[in-house]
């Protein structure tokens, strides 16, 4: 078994492990041990700012796309079986288009020339164009759309393996749909939605097309910090900091939920 | 940008690899060359016909071309690695003047290059000599407005209630901040050292009227051209390509920044004596007349200006051309490379933040 999985765990180390340590030496070592770029992180203002606006907006995009995943895959795991096909891929459909031509779609769609804009003023809704681009209301409208099916494909996994006997038994002995649903469907599915929610925010967190291409510059997220720093000090390690940082931050999110939730469920094992 | 220059610093460390095995077969090959480096696309395309392409023919070595929307993160790592495969690159001004006080950038020899020596003393310094010049100039929609009724000034796009519209600025420090004191008031030629705290309070005032602070010269274009903003801060030859496509815009010289990248060598560069050889023909009077015959970049050598090359109705297109000059202010590389400079760009991301 270990010598089959070795080259796999070889790949890993190679191109996982040998950077992402190569990475967080540079943030602690430059021409000596320093502490200089994470003394920066924890004094300035903009990245406290900055890591703030990132948690934001991640729990924001979480939020919206549970509420839209979650009833796309609950439809998805009732209706027959070629209905599920076609829901699943549509889900999965804009997968095949990558992130920034999708972004690019979205500007189109919002801008203030754009579909959406002249539509509502054909309509006599809106006298002057609304501002849905180039702000914080942009990027996430995109990057729920873009991190859509990682909450949808989760939660239908989980769902699809609850015997619907089960709500079958709870209507027989006179539970309305909505009783059974909260009481018996939604306790089953929350596996689903802690996978699909931890896979939506972690993903997010480090989100780098959507806020550079439609947040019109102020939507400063800390992947941006990254490559800012990139250009603005002399040495990488300005920049690996900032990515050091998050990364902790993801791992301790990890943590946490792994305590409320087996971390192979949510890498879909079980 | 991140890709690019990850794959710039896989080539560097595979062209390093390589370099072990190549240098030994190089002296067998008695034609000398150079590995230069410019932005790619349709930039360096022109630059190819009427820069590269002749001087290598002229000085009889072999240019080999490479291309990088940011080439600076790549030569901190191929300097670093201590077996740089580039040669020449084509930078920001302000690149080659940090570069060579990191040690990343040869000092040059103007006596050595004599094209570059006979060139105004603001176009050149220890590391570098200006290549071709640009300019950060005020474009306006010509629909919202029209003839009579055109901002000209920086104070003009300040001006919401007289020009009264949507709009949008770099999302960079570099020019900005001259544009800002120049719409409180400095002259052109009085910009440096600039007043940063007086910059940032001018830029305070117009901030809740800018929609967008754009980050690549396209999506400063792509603005203009949908109508997303009326009036825009853009580079020179982004404006005329959309007049070209018959886009109801137009820009004015007047208070532009003129800016350069400039021809730097890298430190330890494989090649350096036929470097210095090509950047002494890259600003020979001729080739820089030929490069405005083929995109909307002026040349940095004046002297192009009398070669005849160049027809009096293009001259007065050019930002470098010397009745647009100047109306202009030349930009201080100098000033952004010193630690007010670098201060204030690190002073920026806080500002467009809050």
């Amino acid at each position: 078994m270990l010598a089959l999985a070795s080259p796999a765990l070889l790949v890993i180390l190679l191109l996982i492990v040998l950077p992402v340590g190569w990475l967080a030496w540079q943030s602690i070592y430059h021409d000596g041990f320093t502490l200089e770029n994470y003394r920066r992180i924890l004094s300035e203002a903009i990245y406290w700012r900055s890591f703030s606006l990132t948690f934001q907006i991640s729990l924001l995009v979480t939020l919206l796309a549970l509420l839209l995943g979650y009833p796309i895959a609950y439809a998805a795991s009732v209706v027959p079986k070629g209905w599920s096909v076609l829901i699943l891929a549509l889900v999965i459909l804009p997968f095949w288009t990558s992130a920034l031509v999708r972004a690019y779609a979205w500007l189109a769609l919002l801008q203030r020339t754009g579909v959406v804009n002249q539509f509502l003023q054909y309509l006599g809704i809106i006298d002057e164009p609304l501002a849905l681009v180039h702000n914080t209301f942009g990027t996430v409208v995109a990057t729920v759309h873009i991190l859509l099916p990682f909450m949808v494909l989760p939660l239908y996994a989980t769902m699809q393996k609850i015997p619907h006997d089960l709500m079958q038994a709870g209507a027989s002995l006179g539970g309305s749909p909505s009783h059974t649903f909260w009481r018996i469907f939604l306790p089953l599915s929350l596996p689903g939605v802690l996978a699909g929610t931890t896979l939506v925010f972690v993903l997010c967190l480090g989100f780098y097309i959507t806020p550079e291409l439609l947040g019109g510059g102020r939507t400063v997220m800390v992947s941006l910090l990254v490559s800012r720093n990139v250009e603005l000090y002399d040495q990488w390690g300005a920049a690996s900091a900032v990515g050091v940082v998050l990364l902790v931050s993801v791992l301790v999110i990890f943590l946490i939920v792994g305590r409320f939730i087996p971390l192979d469920r949510i890498l879909g094992q079980k | 940008m991140a890709v690019a220059s990850n794959t710039g610093l896989g080539r560097a460390l595979f062209g390093a690899a390589l370099g072990l095995f190549a240098s030994t077969s190089i002296t067998a090959n008695a034609a000398e060359q150079i590995t230069f480096v410019s932005q790619g696309g349709a930039y360096q395309k022109a630059q190819t016909v009427a820069i590269l392409d002749p001087s290598a023919k002229k000085l009889g070595i072999t240019i080999n071309q490479d291309s990088i929307p940011d080439a600076w993160p790549v030569i901190k790592s191929q300097v670093a690695s201590g077996k740089p495969i580039w040669d020449v690159v084509d930078v920001p001004t302000g690149y080659c003047l940090r570069g060579g006080e990191q040690g990343l950038i040869e000092k040059l020899d103007f006596s050595k290059i004599p094209n570059a020596a006979a060139m105004p003393e603001a176009y050149r310094n220890a590391y570098s000599v200006a290549y071709e010049f640009y300019s950060s100039v005020l474009a306006y929609s010509q629909k919202k407005y029209p003839e009579g009724a055109t901002p000209n000034s920086w104070a003009d796009f300040w001006d919401v209630k007289k020009f009264p519209g949507r709009r949008a600025l770099r999302n960079h420090p570099i020019a900005t901040l001259e544009a800002a004191l120049m719409a409180d008031g400095v002259a052109p030629e009085k910009l440096y050292p600039l007043d940063v705290d007086r910059a940032f309070k001018k830029l305070e005032e117009i901030k809740p009227n800018i929609t967008v602070w754009w980050t690549s010269g396209a999506q400063s274009a792509q603005l203009l051209n949908d109508g997303e903003v009326d009036m825009v801060m853009a580079w020179n030859g982004r404006v005329s390509a959309l007049t070209k496509e018959g886009a109801k815009v137009a820009y004015t010289y007047n208070q532009g920044i003129l800016q350069s990248t400039s021809l730097c060598i890298l430190k330890g560069a494989p090649n350096l004596a036929t470097a210095v050889k090509f950047l002494n023909e890259a600003v020979d009077p001729v080739h820089q007349a030929n490069l405005p015959l083929h995109i909307d970049y002026g040349p940095a050598n004046p002297k192009a200006f009398d070669t005849g090359v160049v027809k009096p109705e293009r001259v007065a297109q050019l930002p470098s051309a010397p009745d647009n000059a100047k109306k202009q202010a030349l930009m201080s590389y100098a000033w952004w490379a010193s630690p007010d400079g670098e201060a204030a760009e690190k002073r920026w991301v806080s500002f467009v933040q809050k």
